[in-house]
């Protein structure tokens, strides 16, 4: 596998889901949970999402799932158009797509022996004998770090950690290629985190996996991405190499949301709130620069513009301060400029 | 020291049918008015069940088994253990002395009273006032806590609120009495980053104006880095560090706390190296280990020492208390604390140095 070659490549992607109501379901509107969106994510790289809630993150994550149908754009998976796909060619992407989601305590079924749910995508997929199946439980099991033993009991013999550890096994059961960790530790003990943050480091540098890693959590998100893209109310407001955003953020956004991270030790407490006020409603988003109404350096130009993502400072980001051009169009995905985005030297700290 | 609220050696247990749970198992610490103090500790460490305690609202099975909570108010002294839970006395206590805001607003609101009508219940029980003084004092603590069009909200109910105004009206609700001591039980883990800051920044300013006490119980390291003016840290029910926020963040005594501290990512850590783990996971509550309850996950384990006996908490030089072995003074009544240097430990776990101030 090329080291460096886009597994994922999502291109203007929209998602709209309509609102009706009254007695005929009368169409009243959109909710425009993903607005011309475009991405990519590289094999043993890891793209972080990040935004407050209703900033299309998990709704973004849905389409990359293939639960969510879209309303346009297009998703490439190792260069195959996904609307374009035979059913074996779908069977094979949904193999190649997992997840690995936030409450380990809701998201492993109770009656089920831990063999039996981490094997069961190879069941469905595989025709496997018993004793294979087995076996490749107890390879997944290792993989994680969970004893062997381990098979033949229940979830609730587990802690939230080793919880989160049978997800993970399950998640690469048929050996995929891309794995979508929704909040992977949000729900864990603080001294739990970091056991499953360096797992799954340790496991995407052995096996060359790509994250698609949706949180909240900033510091995780400096921790352990590679390219980090920003979203607000269903735009990409900024996307580059994730140092770069974490420590020098360009959008006005983006600055807001890293000032508003919570201190590491007492001396660094911030003295003034970064970001009044609330996220507009997605049903009605203000015209121009969806943040215009509170941005600290809004412009006569923002209400009526909508910026376009333009190259700044080794990344891209949509606001006017960094729009050269009065007027310019809406941005076109161009491969290129993406390329020499997501490029090696972008990468901070490298692959171990 | 000024001291709001002491708590000495409390003790609260649960007695269900498998057997005795000690969710506190201990606690000792104290609160002064005007200061933020944070409870820290992971699930399980026993800082809900203290707080509850305070508010003496333990459910059966459970029940305050041993300690006291000395609540120094104008009237004199009052220890709230000696309370019964529905006493008169209890009752004027909770919410107009001591408030609470709890963790999950949306389930601590009544879905089918409008909001107005919760915060004039309180006003209303409290307070001598007519409805309509009631709901004036309601609309001006809405605005107090910034909720926009206040007069408007008042007649909304929970559920038509966002999740940050609904934690907001929640405030409201808990100093509709102006209480001494604010009671903050993870006030904003449901939170996004922005409106976590905008509630801290609010609790802060509030504290600022009526100089209450705040007591604030979190898991989150960041939320005491950033509010708190002394921190109490929990394991299992007992408390096994204590000290100001300055002192437990740059020399943590304890091996938890050090774990604790070195095993979160922050913004200015060089990316993708490795974060230093606490080994194992928390022990199931029927489960509890002998000796020092830390030690089956302790790099410092003493054999012999920390699986047989139980460690006190030692007051150190500058206020700081630890719970710990390494720290206990050898002997009958030998170095009585162990002044200035601490044994240097930490230098022998791998991973990254506690702090880089």
């Amino acid at each position: 596998m090329a080291e460096n070659s886009p597994i994922l490549d999502v291109r203007g992607l929209k998602k709209f889901f309509p609102i009706r109501r009254g007695f005929l379901r009368t169409l009243v509107g959109h909710i425009r949970a993903v607005d011309d969106v475009s991405f990519d994510v590289r094999s043993g790289e890891t793209l972080a999402l990040v935004g407050e809630s209703g900033c299309g993150k998990t709704t973004t994550a849905k389409v990359v799932l293939g639960l969510e149908a879209p309303t346009s754009g297009t998703l490439r998976f190792e260069g195959a158009d996904l609307q374009t796909l035979d059913a074996a060619g779908r069977r094979r992407y949904r193999r190649s797509v997992q997840a690995v989601f936030q409450d380990p305590f809701a998201s492993l079924n109770p009656r089920m022996r831990v063999g039996a749910i981490i094997t069961e995508p190879l069941v469905v997929h595989e025709q496997l004998g018993r004793g294979q199946v087995r076996e490749h439980g107890l390879r997944l099991l290792d993989l994680v770090g969970l004893p062997e033993r381990s098979i033949d009991l229940f979830p609730h013999e587990f802690s939230g950690g080793q919880r989160q550890r049978i997800a993970i096994a399950r998640a690469l059961a048929l050996e995929p290629k891309l794995i979508v960790l929704d909040e992977p530790v949000s729900a864990l003990d603080v001294s739990i985190r970091a056991q499953i943050l360096n797992l799954l480091r340790d496991l995407q540098a052995r096996l060359g996996l790509a994250y698609l890693f949706i949180t909240h959590d900033l510091a995780a998100v400096a921790y352990m991405s590679h390219t980090v893209a920003v979203m607000y109310l269903g735009k990409l407001v900024e996307f580059g190499p994730a140092r770069a955003v974490a420590t020098e953020p360009q959008h006005p956004y983006t600055r807001a949301l890293f000032a508003a991270a919570l201190p590491s030790h007492p001396d660094e407490r911030r003295e003034d709130v970064p970001l009044a006020g609330e996220v507009p409603s997605p049903l009605a988003p203000p015209p121009g620069c969806r943040f215009h109404t509170r941005c600290s350096a809004v412009m006569e130009r923002c209400s009526r513009e909508e910026p376009p993502l333009v190259h700044t400072d080794g990344r891209l980001v949509a606001c006017h301060l960094y729009s050269p051009t009065p007027g310019a169009g809406p941005w076109q995905p161009q491969r290129a400029a993406l390329g020499s985005l997501t490029s090696p030297s972008f990468t901070t700290g490298g692959n171990p | 020291m000024d001291a709001l609220l002491e708590v000495k050696d409390l003790k609260t247990y649960f007695f269900p049918d498998e057997g005795v749970v000690r969710a506190v198992d201990g606690a000792t610490f104290a609160i002064s008015a005007g200061q933020t103090l944070g409870v820290v500790g992971e699930s399980g460490c026993g800082k809900s069940v203290t707080a509850r305690s305070i508010l003496n609202l333990v459910e059966a099975p459970g029940r305050i088994v041993s300690g006291t909570i000395l609540l120094h108010d104008d009237f004199g002294t009052i220890d709230i253990t000696r309370l019964r839970p529905d006493s008169r006395t209890m009752r004027s206590i909770r919410g107009a002395v001591i408030g609470y805001v709890f963790q999950e607003p949306m389930s601590s609101f009544s879905p089918v009273h409008t909001i107005g009508s919760q915060i004039m219940e309180a006003i209303l029980y409290h307070n001598r006032v007519s409805k309509r003084e009631a709901r004036a004092r309601g609309v001006e603590l809405l605005r107090r806590v910034g909720i926009p069009r206040a007069e408007h909200r008042m007649d909304e109910y929970a559920f038509q609120l966002s999740g940050g105004l609904r934690q907001r009206a929640m405030i409201a609700t808990a100093l509709a009495c102006e209480p001494k001591l604010l009671i903050a039980d993870e006030p904003t883990t449901a939170l996004d980053v922005t409106t976590q800051a905008q509630i801290l920044e609010l609790l802060r300013d509030l504290q600022a104006q009526n100089g209450m006490a705040i007591m604030l119980i979190t898991h989150n390291l960041g939320v005491v880095a950033e509010m708190a003016d002394n921190v109490v840290v929990m394991y299992l029910g007992r408390v096994v560090e204590e000290g100001a926020v300055n002192d437990i963040f740059n020399q943590a005594r304890h091996p938890y706390t050090q774990a604790l501290l070195r095993s979160i990512a922050t913004l200015s850590d060089e990316p993708r190296t490795r974060l230093a783990t606490i080994s194992g996971s928390i022990p199931h509550p029927y489960n509890r280990p002998t000796g020092c309850l830390f030690h089956p996950r302790c790099p410092q384990f003493m054999l012999g020492t920390c699986d047989v006996d139980e460690p006190r908490l030692v007051e150190l030089a500058g206020g700081q208390a630890v719970s710990c072995f390494l720290y206990q003074p050898s002997g009958v009544s030998g170095q009585a604390s162990a002044d200035g240097e601490a044994p240097s430990i930490g230098s022998s776990v791998d991973g990254r140095k506690l702090t880089d101030g």
